[in-house]
């Protein structure tokens, strides 16, 4: 090796650089690697974003005040039956407010042997539960009362979220505070600017309300009630008080103005139907569904959700020809109570134009109605708990509309 | 609705075995639950003293709410207040206090608690019995000189006091069953 010095040094370098640019030079090299050497990624963080690429978010309908309102979970674009926190719809009534944990309290008070006033400390010593819930806002589907009904499942079903929750069972809590005799409503009330009422029947909060302090392995999210909420079983969504800081028990509903003046059924003879809490089964197709476009004929994989406040979903039918004829859909296992049920079917779009639509059963056997029946019973200005079949038309050219365009 | 007489029962069932195991929490100051304790009840339950007139609160309303309700109530931003009464059966209802709203302590709550919009708890009991005592003369529902207090606001009868009916779902579904 009497010629190792510099010089070959050097011829070594001229050497590996003509292989490299002779790599670099390679038209079947994949585009991937033209960047050689390989740039670093991202460095790691505390708290994870998204891909970029990734561009889902609420519907927000515009309000004449920003701090009232709803945004819509964009259900359309959900996988698998859980939905991200940040994606989980909102309905607030006056702002969502910035609540320090170490100095908000839980106050129990009213017809109990022993008013109680606890911490969030306090709260999270006690034994805890997770529970799969979907959370539905009483006025979800709103839009599908009238004659001209929502173009996409986002803004005609995306009031409804499905999270896991964990949290004490407000039995708990209340069993500490040693309920009066007499005894048979929970007001309960946020911290909210509006202070957030409603009235809660007794035996129901002795059930399997939870008072929730967890979302999605996390802390709830502010816009969900942070530091602490009531998550109801099957309820409609006002009545799972946010930012919770009162409950008080008593021998009479209180007739807050959320349970009097809104969230009431008008039937058409002008009568309202008065502590409609419960929401029915319901379900609808997320693909293809409304503004989305099959881009030629051939097999497609219906999918959409299902869920019903009274329990499991036992059964989901699809219909691909108006209605004439349903075939069984295939249900993801495993099938949770008062959650999320996702639900498939192969289907073949032949290119002719195609009415499809899912129909839900839960394991009362109630079955979800269609809108004529809906509004043959309710008429169209009941404005709350709309469960009916949710119909879309595919057009020959796959593009996809609500039907009452 | 739940039926009183099932309620009862039931609640008496739930008071079985109820003991303080935990011994989390501590008990309570006075503060806290006036603080807090915020909810009127139907029957008058949590009503604080003092007292106003429909002539008074229409001085409160030109100054606070008449921004988003309009000055008699008409509505605006805000939603009206008044007007509705015989609309509740037709093709378009209108929902308001005097047309839909069945308990006066519920108008009281609520202004208590929520209004002004941007300022809720701005209000003193005085100025939020006025105000109410103001949007019942608006609807017709009370005289232009009558005292509300918390003795007189309970017995207000609301024009839709009747017009609420107990929820009898399912009323739908069940018709339509699928055939297997």
């Amino acid at each position: 090796m009497k010629d190792s010095g510099p010089s070959s040094r050097r011829q070594l370098l001229r050497m590996s650089a003509a292989v490299g640019g002779g790599l670099l030079a390679r038209p079947d090299r994949p585009r991937a690697a033209e960047d050689m050497p390989s740039e670093l990624g991202a460095p790691l963080g505390p708290y994870g974003d998204r891909s970029p690429f990734e561009k889902a978010v609420r519907w927000r309908r515009d309000t004449k005040t920003p701090q009232t309102g709803s945004s819509f979970t964009p259900l359309e674009d959900s996988v698998g039956t859980l939905t991200p926190s940040s994606l989980h719809y909102e309905r607030h009534h006056s702002g969502i407010p910035t609540i320090d944990p170490s100095r908000h309290r839980l106050l129990i008070h009213g017809m109990v042997e022993r008013p109680l006033s606890l911490s969030m400390a306090d709260i999270r010593r006690l034994p805890s539960v997770s529970r799969i819930f979907v959370l539905e806002c009483g006025g979800n589907s709103g839009s599908e009362w009238a004659a001209k009904t929502a173009p996409d499942v986002q803004r005609s079903h995306g009031l409804a979220s499905c999270s896991e929750w964990n949290g004490v069972p407000l039995s708990l809590v209340l069993t500490e505070a040693r309920i009066r005799s007499g005894a048979a409503w929970v007001i309960a009330e946020g911290a909210d600017a509006c202070r957030m009422e409603r009235s809660i029947p007794l035996p129901k909060a002795m059930d399997d309300i939870l008072l929730a302090y967890g979302q999605n392995g996390e802390a709830l999210r502010p816009a969900q009630g942070y530091p602490l909420r009531l998550i109801i079983p099957g309820w409609e969504g006002n009545a799972n008080v946010k930012w919770l800081h009162s409950l008080k028990l008593a021998d009479q509903p209180y007739m807050a103005r959320d349970e009097t003046a809104k969230y009431t059924d008008l039937m058409p003879d002008g009568k309202a139907r008065l502590f409609s809490y419960q929401m029915e089964a319901k379900s609808v197709i997320t693909f293809p569904s409304g503004g989305q476009t099959l881009s030629s004929p051939g097999l497609y994989e219906l999918t959409g959700l299902a869920w019903s406040g009274h329990g499991r979903i036992e059964r989901v039918e699809i219909t691909t020809d108006g209605g004439r004829n349903w075939a069984k859909a295939l249900l993801q296992e495993p099938r949770l109570p008062i959650a999320f049920t996702r639900f498939r079917l192969p289907w073949r779009f032949d290119g002719r134009e195609a009415v499809i639509a899912s129909r839900a059963t839960d394991e009362s056997g109630y079955v979800q109605p269609t809108r004529d029946a809906l509004i043959a019973v309710r008429g169209t200005n009941s404005a709350y708990h709309y469960n009916a079949i949710k119909l879309w038309k595919v057009h020959a050219d796959g593009t996809v509309t609500n039907v009452e365009v | 609705m739940v039926k009183p007489s099932a309620m009862v029962l039931l609640a008496a069932a739930v008071l079985a075995a109820q003991s303080a195991k935990y011994g989390v929490g501590r008990p309570p100051t006075e503060d806290e639950i006036r603080g807090l304790g915020l909810a009127i009840a139907p029957d008058g339950t949590g009503l604080p003293e003092g007292s106003g007139t429909p002539v008074a609160g229409r001085e409160v309303f030109a100054a606070l709410c008449s921004r988003c309700h309009a000055d008699k109530g008409e509505g605006g931003i805000g939603p009206p207040l008044v007007g509705g009464q015989g609309t509740l059966a037709t093709a378009k209802p209108l929902k308001t206090v005097g047309s839909f709203w069945p308990y006066a302590t519920t108008v009281w709550d609520y202004v208590n608690r929520a209004m002004p919009f941007d300022q809720p708890g701005l209000l003193k009991p005085p100025q939020v019995y006025a105000v109410v005592a103001y949007i019942l003369n608006l609807n017709g529902i009370i005289g232009s000189d009558q005292v509300i207090d918390a003795k007189s606001l309970p017995k207000v009868k609301m024009p839709n006091r009747d017009g609420f009916v107990p929820d009898p779902r399912p009323d739908v579904g069940n018709k339509t069953r699928a055939k297997r």
